[in-house]
């Protein structure tokens, strides 16, 4: 089995350590991982905009890179879902569909391609999990509140299995935490509000670490965490999971 | 204003935004809850789903057939193509049946078309009877909520309103009061009616029926006591047999409020004795909007509000910052259709996170259709130069490698080695509540590839 690693461009500039994480956990599970070179972007933030278009060169240079692998592996929940959902904007050649079978978000490969859930990690801290949208309602990484049936969550299905991680559950488990791309920008305010609610929810209660399958939900939520100086923690899953505290 | 204008003003008062979001979250548990008691709801969904696709598809057929029975009733139909045409034929009968009072229950259609205005123009008094569509037509605002419109006012509010209109004493925002004065004022009104307008939840082709839902039993009270009912609805809301209505029903009081059934399903067929029974069919775009294969399944809508209680954004923007008829997500697919370049920031007031389509019980997938909106919406309305451009500019540093690199790594200098007054300035607007990360060294690239190379000078 021959892994692509998929390295979204904000982590690959602004979060190295997720990467590193997430290709080291790889390798300890003795996937045979590789990282193409002239990665960049998937598209996403200009197609959430509305140029899904001007991201066409971006979706080309991302089946070339991976076209060749048996399973695409990455550490966000949202670019896999973008190269999944919205890559119909270019010819679908064999390449193409290959490319969109194939990504998945880490913990899904983890458990369900790898069928490993015991990563032999060890997190001894109060955890609190944040379901990043395009990867529980896009993906069906777990089972969302709005839709009855079979309860489920990949992400902490892995995290159970660390050694002292203990979930704390929040009040609003599967709200949107108000990052969405550009949104962030364009809607200043309401995207504020939301992440603060978010974290006012993880603090009352009694989280350390807040963790999720998306660095961009958590680069939002860090960045007020951190202006406001709350006594919280932002790590990817790769990071906990990859950990022997 | 753009959405987000409108959104941050509103933001201002952050007491205001935590009640409106805790309110409407309210509702939105109290939904989850009694879904969650329904075995198959999921089915139920789907049968929703596909009982609106068959009605869209045969849509002629339906409405036809509808209009064959209600005839056969002794209920007279009218086809108005748009607002302006439902508007004169309401007057028309009105005039007709010289009536000058008139009593309504909710009707967003009519909203939409501004039928109060326009017959207050000619001298008719309309009276909103619906206990929220009172506290905002006294206000003189639009609902904000489709299901609830005075979710934006509080008790305290509605307090000083009866106070000034309906000369109520205070009473510190009592509820119980203040229902009791609405009910005492209403009930003189609905004595006095000449006409009741309603509107239509479901209208059954197979009988020519069709079922009005209210808690308040305000639409029957209207109906029975008026010498003449005008009921008016879009055309979507035909379905075709009396047996489907067991689905709606049930969907529509379990998603709006998370009641298992709508304190009055009220069926109306034909006429009493002496009285007289209009129904106007509108269509007002929607047609136009049927015609749309990425956005017709948006004509499903039952108007339960679910999107509306279940987004992150209109609980904490409020309904009047989409400044449309319909607001939240459903009203975001649904406007664009009729003005894009008026409602062009809708579809823009959205993280995409999907909660809407999730909830949604016909099963629109909304937040796709915002998506697609959006794809339209940069290509046929202007935009502003800067985001034009810089789409254009990431597009193309996107495409090649090297450049990305390059970009990246300036970037990355920024964030570690500017000082953080001029990073976070204001053209930035990340910066006004957040931090940015501190820009690496080394990105993950870079660390890739020496580790790569160490490797091999190891081997």
């Amino acid at each position: 089995m021959k892994v692509g690693l998929f390295i979204p461009c904000y982590i690959n500039q602004l979060y190295p350590q997720v990467g590193k994480a997430t290709i080291e956990l790889l390798e300890k599970l003795k996937v045979d991982v590789v990282y193409p070179s002239g990665q960049t972007c998937c598209g996403q933030p200009m197609a959430n905009s509305g140029y899904e278009y001007e991201g066409e060169g971006a979706c080309h240079n991302f089946v070339n890179n991976f076209k060749d692998f048996d399973y695409i592996v990455t550490p966000s929940g949202s670019c896999a879902y973008h190269v999944k959902k919205h890559y119909d904007i270019i010819p679908q050649t064999e390449e193409v569909t290959k490319v969109r079978t194939n990504v998945y978000e880490l913990c899904d490969f983890i458990l369900n391609i790898l069928k490993v859930k015991d990563l032999g990690a060890s997190f001894p801290h109060k955890v609190g999990v944040h379901k990043s949208c395009h990867g529980l309602r896009g993906l069906r990484l777990g089972s969302c509140s709005e839709v009855v049936g079979p309860k489920f969550s990949y992400i902490e299905e892995l995290l159970t299995e660390v050694k002292g991680v203990e979930i704390m559950p929040i009040k609003r488990g599967d709200e949107c935490c108000g990052f969405g791309g550009t949104f962030a920008v364009t809607e200043e305010a309401v995207s504020v509000k939301m992440g603060k609610d978010k974290i006012k929810d993880h603090l009352e209660s009694g989280v350390e670490v807040i963790t999720a399958t998306d660095t961009s939900c958590l680069m939002h939520l860090e960045g007020l965490v951190n202006r406001n100086k709350q006594p919280l923690k932002i790590l990817h899953i790769a990071e906990i999971l990859n950990s022997s505290l | 204003m753009s959405h987000s204008q409108l959104a941050s003003i509103f933001n201002k008062d952050e007491k205001k935004v935590d009640w409106h979001d805790k309110a409407l979250w309210f509702v939105r548990h109290k939904r989850d809850k009694s879904v969650h008691e329904v075995k198959n709801w999921e089915e139920l969904r789907n049968l929703g789903h596909g009982i609106k696709a068959h009605m869209l598809s045969n849509l002629d057929v339906y409405l036809k057939e509808f209009e064959a029975n209600a005839n056969k009733n002794g209920v007279e139909v009218h086809w108005a193509a748009n607002a302006e045409e439902h508007n004169q034929i309401v007057l028309k009968i009105l005039q007709e049946n010289n009536a000058k009072k008139i009593v309504k229950s909710k009707s967003m259609l009519t909203e939409e078309c501004h039928l109060n205005p326009y017959l207050e123009a000619e001298g008719l008094e309309v009276i909103d009877t619906d206990l929220g569509e009172r506290i905002v037509q006294l206000a003189k605002e639009p609902p904000s909520h489709i299901v609830l419109p005075a979710i934006h006012k509080n008790r305290h509010e509605v307090d000083e309103l009866f106070q000034e209109h309906l000369g109520t004493k205070p009473c510190d925002g009592d509820p119980q009061y203040l229902t009791g004065e609405a009910r005492k004022h209403l009930r003189q009104k609905f004595i006095e009616a000449d006409a009741a307008l309603t509107g239509v939840n479901f209208a059954i082709a197979e009988t020519g029926g069709f079922v009005v839902c209210t808690n308040e039993g305000n639409a029957d009270m209207g109906a029975h006591l008026a010498p003449v009912h005008i009921a008016c609805m879009g055309v979507e809301k035909i379905i075709p047999r009396q047996e489907h209505l067991g689905v709606f029903l049930r969907l529509l009081a379990r998603s709006a409020t998370g009641q298992p059934v709508t304190t009055y399903s009220s069926h109306f067929k034909k006429p009493a004795d002496g009285k007289k029974m209009h129904i106007i069919i509108v269509d007002n775009g929607r047609s136009e909007q049927l015609s749309r294969p990425d956005f017709r399944a948006s004509l499903h809508c039952i108007r339960c509000g679910a999107c509306m209680n279940t987004c992150p954004i209109y609980r904490r923007s409020g309904g009047h910052s989409y400044d449309a008829t319909i607001p939240g997500p459903i009203g975001s697919i649904l406007s664009p259709g009729k003005d894009l370049k008026q409602y062009s920031t809708l579809p823009f007031a959205s993280t995409l996170c999907g909660s809407c389509s999730d909830v949604c019980p016909v099963k629109i997938d909304i937040h796709a259709q915002l998506y697609k909106w959006r794809q339209i919406i940069t290509k046929e309305t202007p935009q502003p130069f800067i985001k034009k451009k810089s789409m254009e500019i990431m597009g193309s540093i996107f495409a090649k490698p090297s450049q990305f690199e390059t970009v990246g790594k300036i970037a990355r200098w920024s964030l570690r080695s500017l000082p953080k007054s001029m990073i976070n300035s204001k053209p930035n607007a990340w910066g006004k509540a957040r931090d940015l990360p501190l820009g690496p060294k080394e990105s993950f690239d870079d660390w890739y590839k020496n580790r790569e190379a160490n490797k091999t000078k190891n081997d």
